[in-house]
């Protein structure tokens, strides 16, 4: 049998003060692995106040993003083994208010999420009658970008973000952004880059790559937001 | 679209540019004044006031203090809009740093009439 011992992030408005962790333990066989949300759940059963999201369970919904170890991941797709510790402390993303325990209030990473208006934007007067046809080249662009579940591990690692989650769209907007700008079949480019040209919205990033690091699905937002800043000077000189 | 009325560019990206712009003329400067000294083993008083005497010379240094000027407006702006979230302390940092700045450069514009 192994041991752990789960550090846990508490905190329920109506009852506490101030938050605090709280320590539960949990053995199972030497050949078991389980992920984290799977032991979340043996916990629940421990302690049935505790409170988190999960839907999916296995990486598609982005529901149960939490820091774990000091790392933002989805629970359902981190395996205790891949924490190299069978000390684990787990934590709410952190920057975003706490609703309760690992459950935060996602309102302003979804407002920036919508400030991009994501969604085709197409003017043509005269639509196709069945759909709108791309390239292979042109849909092949959108690889690596479209892929994005709004998770918010990478948004709630990046500091700018913290600092100024009312006004830097942070880097999982400014991906799903590039997704539409550099969309073939999307018209509104340039209306699209005069909303984002201020100080904040796209050049508050400055390239630290925490949000690479952190993404459960391998994306790379910083590579999206340099594609942006290049589209935005290029118009700019 | 988020305006910021205090930075010094127009957008965010004429920040973008005059930072990196910036940033040349500087390290351009340091690496002159670098070489300069590595090139010059007796820096006499004549031999300064020789080199700023030189029209080039005015123009270069005002230039990388123009720099200083637009880099450290920019960078302290940035840094207080992300780290003081009270607006009043921003409003008095953002004040004394660009007062400050401005006084750099005039004092740089001044001394360099002289020379």
């Amino acid at each position: 049998m192994k041991k752990y011992t789960f550090s846990i992030y508490r905190y329920n408005p109506d009852v506490d003060n101030a938050p605090h962790m709280k320590e539960y333990t949990l053995e199972m066989e030497d050949s078991q692995d389980l992920m984290v949300l799977e032991a979340l759940i043996k916990l629940k059963e421990q302690d049935p106040s505790l409170a988190f999201r999960r839907s999916c369970r296995e990486g598609v919904c982005g529901s149960d993003g939490m820091n774990i170890n000091g790392k933002n991941g989805l629970a359902c797709i981190t395996h205790l083994s891949s924490l190299k510790s069978d000390k684990i402390v787990i934590r709410p993303l952190p920057g975003l208010p706490v609703i309760r325990d690992l459950i935060v209030d996602m309102s302003q990473f979804y407002q920036q999420y919508e400030k991009i208006k994501p969604y085709l934007i197409n003017d043509d007067k005269t639509p196709p009658a069945r759909e709108r046809l791309q390239s292979p080249e042109d849909r092949a662009k959108l690889d690596g970008l479209y892929e994005c579940i709004l998770c918010a591990c990478c948004s709630t690692s990046c500091p700018s973000f913290w600092w100024n989650p009312d006004k830097f769209v942070g880097p999982a907007g400014l991906l799903h952004a590039y997704r539409f700008l550099i969309d073939s079949r999307d018209t509104a480019t340039d209306e699209r880059l005069d909303e984002l040209d201020d100080a904040f919205s796209v050049f508050r990033c400055h390239g630290i790559m925490n949000c690479v690091n952190v993404c459960p699905k391998g994306l790379n937002p910083t590579k999206a937001i340099g594609h942006i800043k290049s589209m935005l000077l290029s118009r700019a000189v | 679209m988020v305006t910021a009325a205090a930075t010094f560019g127009r957008s965010g990206s004429h920040d973008f540019i005059l930072l990196r712009a910036s940033a040349i003329v500087m390290v351009l400067y340091s690496l002159f004044m670098a070489g300069f000294f590595l090139s010059t083993p007796d820096v006499t008083y004549q031999v300064w006031s020789g080199l700023f005497a030189n029209i080039w010379m005015k123009v270069f240094t005002m230039l990388a203090l123009s720099s200083v000027l637009i880099h450290g407006w920019i960078g302290i702006w940035q840094v207080s809009t992300d780290y003081v979230k009270a607006s009043g302390l921003r409003a008095f940092i953002q004040l004394v740093f660009s007062v400050g700045l401005i006084a750099v450069w005039l004092t740089g514009l001044f001394v360099l009439w002289g020379v």
